[in-house]
């Protein structure tokens, strides 16, 4: 293999998954390549995306936030118990003008996050750790406020933008595609997302020349659970009801969208292209299976194994890259 | 000494690394029973060679006999069973397990339950120990011994290994002076069992203290070899280097003048700076345009100290003024804003290999020009200019970091630095793993910055190191400044003197 080829392994392997799969299904259901298919997949892995933005910072900095979804739900809840809910729901909650709400459940998710980059920068926590014990209590959060209940109503503003549309484009699209777009921009043309880079890809480098990484950390982790607590307020109005773990599937899937994608678990190589590519790769998959006839269950263990061969792809990109740029000679 | 008959014979062995020829056509013989001193710049293909000898590097051309058998191993494991054994530079003792446990790792006693016998590991361990003169109490950790024991012990566990070849790679590096009499006593002792050892190392006056033979190595060829008798060192040094390196050849050999500077202004202010177990109390003063060498054996603090000076090690006691303030140096952050800059001792921890070589040397100034948005063509400008200046090869700011040679790299992180200028850079080691002309290079750079009045401190364990680019000496020992030269003339010896 020559050397480009070598070194644009980890982003050429996620698309050429996509195409086969788009060729795969399209063969497969005459259903699925249609316009209308299009915009249902797009619909479908919105509320991902938006959480898979975060998570591809946390991931560019070598480290994981296994709270997102867990976040996302506590956020999603927090909107709901300030909001007026029938009388049928029985929540002790405490309804507020939809948009001091807003500002309520978004503020619950910077705390969130707070605590999370406290207990990784100030502390010292392993984030894999730490973000297990944020997943619980993000977790808790939900159990207290909804105690087994469900509650149907958010704030008209997240009502639209979850599940309303302006013209054919369902608004959670739009949002998906400003918060990845952001994302993007802010990862490749400010310093900042200079940091985040040279952060992931040698922490000792990154301080030794000055940069504060701590802080640089302390940030992504801020930024994905804010994206998290997006998520969930949207995700909340898109379903129709704020409940206890109903984005139990979203951590699995925000985190393969980002590595399916090619962001390097390592570190410092991939970004929010990458991350797009990953949720398309998911988005089809889940949703190309349910055009062909399958075993529903066969398809859990069809998502384990493209997974699997995910992080075998992954590391194995890291490996071709770190020889391409150490050996070539010749450029 | 005993020249018996050779033992190990390689003839034209040639090697390269991604067309980059390490050897080029090398013969080398070593006799039964020889202490044989391996000399040779960084680079030279020293090290290289000997990873053949030691299964290391399995592809090469060439032919290798051993005791008249022709040869070829294709692993390490391959080479200990034919009794070949090697001391890598870097220890690979586990350090939490005891001292016997490493002796005989992976051949440990085992009682007829399969379970280690730790009463017969710990006599056997302790007698072999004695044997050598190595006086530990066997049960102790590892970790727990000055690193000196600690390479004496992994050289006692290659001995054990039953090796009849073994090569010692830098072994005294790390050894204080009574260290290396016990090692050098050791070796004699094992040579006079019959046993051949190479010995690696760039004190030459260790290599003409221990070896019967020595062979120089230059640019991946052998240069010569020869006796050690008819041989002193400034023979070895003028095949080692070539021609026309003098001011590096004096800071090997003659005694150097510090052109130290009283009158400069004061730049940085240590006083009482301090951190249990690792340096004490250290109070000293750098002044602008002066270097400033901090010498010491490894383990002294010195390095330690560099890392404080930069915010990476937090100080328990002790207090920094930079350009007469107080400064809390807390991260690195804090210590680049009040003016410090560092360059540590590996490369690695630096630098970003996959990373273009303008982004490496933005790095450290795009608070200055880019605000929110980057300014990559103003990153590359700044770039070309210090490829340009400090002559980095190839010329192209795009490339990967890690193509570079070492030398080349070593200059990237030195441009780091150099667009908006410190108070005070302190490097640490800044020519190790380096060969001759690179060398060169970072004296005139560290030159030329010196010429713009920045403070710049060299630590190092290598006292030509210091003496080739310091004005004034600071020697430190177990973590204390013990004796500083200004305005006065020293000598490597005199250096190793005092450390």
């Amino acid at each position: 293999m020559n050397h480009w080829l070598r070194s644009q392994l980890r982003n050429i392997a996620p698309f050429a998954t996509l195409l086969v799969l788009i060729v795969l299904f399209s063969s497969a259901s005459k259903s699925f390549a249609t316009l209308d298919n299009l915009a249902n997949i797009l619909q479908q892995i919105s509320v991902t995306g938006i959480m898979a933005v975060g998570l591809t910072f946390v991931i560019l900095c070598a480290e994981i936030d296994l709270s997102v979804a867990s976040v996302a739900n506590a956020t999603g809840i927090v909107v709901a118990y300030f909001t007026m809910q029938d009388a049928s729901v029985n929540i002790a909650n405490i309804p507020l003008p939809g948009g001091i709400a807003i500002v309520l459940a978004l503020a619950a998710s910077v705390i969130l996050g707070c605590a999370t980059a406290f207990g990784v920068t100030k502390i010292g926590i392993p984030s894999f750790i730490m973000t297990l014990a944020m997943l619980q209590i993000g977790a808790g959060i939900c159990a207290m406020l909804v105690r087994g209940q469900i509650a149907y109503n958010v704030p008209s503003l997240i009502t639209t933008l979850g599940s309303g549309s302006l013209g054919p484009v369902p608004w959670i699209v739009i949002v998906a595609a400003i918060v990845l777009l952001s994302g993007h921009i802010v990862l490749t043309y400010t310093r900042f997302g200079r940091y985040v880079y040279m952060t992931g890809g040698n922490r000792e480098a990154a301080e030794y020349s000055g940069v504060n990484t701590k802080m640089i950390i302390a940030a992504v982790m801020v930024i994905a659970a804010v994206c998290s607590g997006l998520a969930g307020m949207l995700g909340v109005a898109h379903f129709g009801s704020a409940q206890q773990d109903e984005f139990d599937n979203y951590l699995l899937d925000s985190i393969s969208a980002v590595v399916v994608g090619g962001t390097s678990l390592f570190g410092g190589q991939g970004g929010i292209g990458n991350t797009i590519v990953g949720l398309m790769v998911l988005g089809v998959l889940n949703n190309g299976l349910d055009h062909v006839r399958i075993d529903s269950f066969l398809k859990i263990l069809i998502r384990g194994l493209i997974l699997l061969l995910a992080l075998i792809v992954n590391v194995y990109a890291q490996r071709m890259r770190t020889r391409a740029a150490t050996t070539a000679v010749g450029g | 000494m005993t020249s018996g008959m050779p033992l190990l014979e390689l003839r034209g062995i040639s090697k390269s690394f991604g067309g980059v020829a390490a050897l080029t056509d090398v013969d080398f013989t070593l006799r039964a029973g020889e202490i044989h001193g391996l000399v040779g710049e960084n680079g030279a293909g020293k090290s290289t060679m000997m990873k053949i000898i030691a299964g290391v590097h399995t592809e090469y051309q060439g032919t290798m006999t051993l005791a008249g058998q022709s040869v070829r191993l294709r692993s390490a494991r391959d080479a200990k069973s034919i009794g070949i054994g090697m001391v890598h530079q870097e220890l690979s003792i586990v350090r939490d397990l005891s001292v016997a446990e490493n002796v005989l790792l992976g051949m440990q006693p085992v009682n007829r339950f399969g379970m280690i016998d730790y009463a017969t590991m710990y006599r056997v361990a302790g007698e072999q120990l004695k044997r050598l003169g190595i006086d530990v109490d066997p049960k102790m950790p590892i970790g727990a011994l000055p690193l000196g024991l600690q390479q004496l012990v992994e050289i006692a566990r290659v001995l054990f290994s039953g090796a009849r070849i073994i090569i010692l790679d830098e072994p005294t590096s790390a050894l204080s002076p009574p260290e290396v009499e016990k090692l050098f006593a050791i070796l004699r002792r094992v040579r006079s069992e019959g046993t051949s050892l190479v010995f690696i190392s760039h004190f030459l006056d260790d290599i003409l203290r221990i070896s019967d033979t020595v062979t120089i190595f230059r640019n991946g060829r052998r240069i010569e070899t020869a006796p050690v008798p008819q041989i002193d060192k400034g023979w070895i040094i003028e095949r080692m280097i070539g021609a026309g390196h003098e001011e590096l050849e004096e800071s090997y050999t003659g005694e150097i003048h510090l052109h130290s500077k009283p009158d400069a202004p004061v730049v940085m202010t240590t006083s009482g700076l301090s951190v249990e177990g690792v340096f004490d109390d250290v109070s000293l003063q750098v002044r602008g345009g002066e270097v400033l060498g901090i010498y010491g054996f490894m383990g002294s603090g010195q390095l330690e100290l560099a890392r404080a000076l930069f915010g990476k090690l937090q100080v328990e006691r002790g207090s920094i003024s930079i350009g007469g303030v107080t400064a809390k140096l807390n991260n690195t952050t804090a210590a680049r804003r009040a003016g410090m800059a560092f360059v540590p001792e590996s490369r690695r921890s630096m630098l970003f290999h996959m990373e273009p070589v303008y982004k490496n040397i933005s790095i450290s100034i795009l608070q200055e020009i880019s605000k929110l948005w980057l300014r990559p063509s103003a990153e590359r400008t700044i770039a070309n200019k210090h490829v340009k200046t400090l002559q980095i090869r190839p010329p192209l700011v795009d490339r990967p970091l890690g193509t570079l040679s070492g030398g080349n790299q070593q200059k990237v992180a030195l441009a780091k630095w150099l667009t908006h200028l410190p108070k005070v850079l302190v490097l640490s080691e800044p020519t190790r793993g380096m060969d001759v002309g690179a060398k060169d290079d970072v004296l005139k750079i560290v030159k030329s910055l010196r010429e713009q009045g920045i403070g710049v401190v060299v630590v190092s364990t290598e006292p030509e190191t210091v003496l080739s680019l310091a004005d004034r000496i600071l020697v430190m020992k177990r973590g204390k400044i013990t004796r500083e030269f200004a305005g006065e003339v020293v000598s490597k010896d005199r250096l190793l003197a005092v450390a």
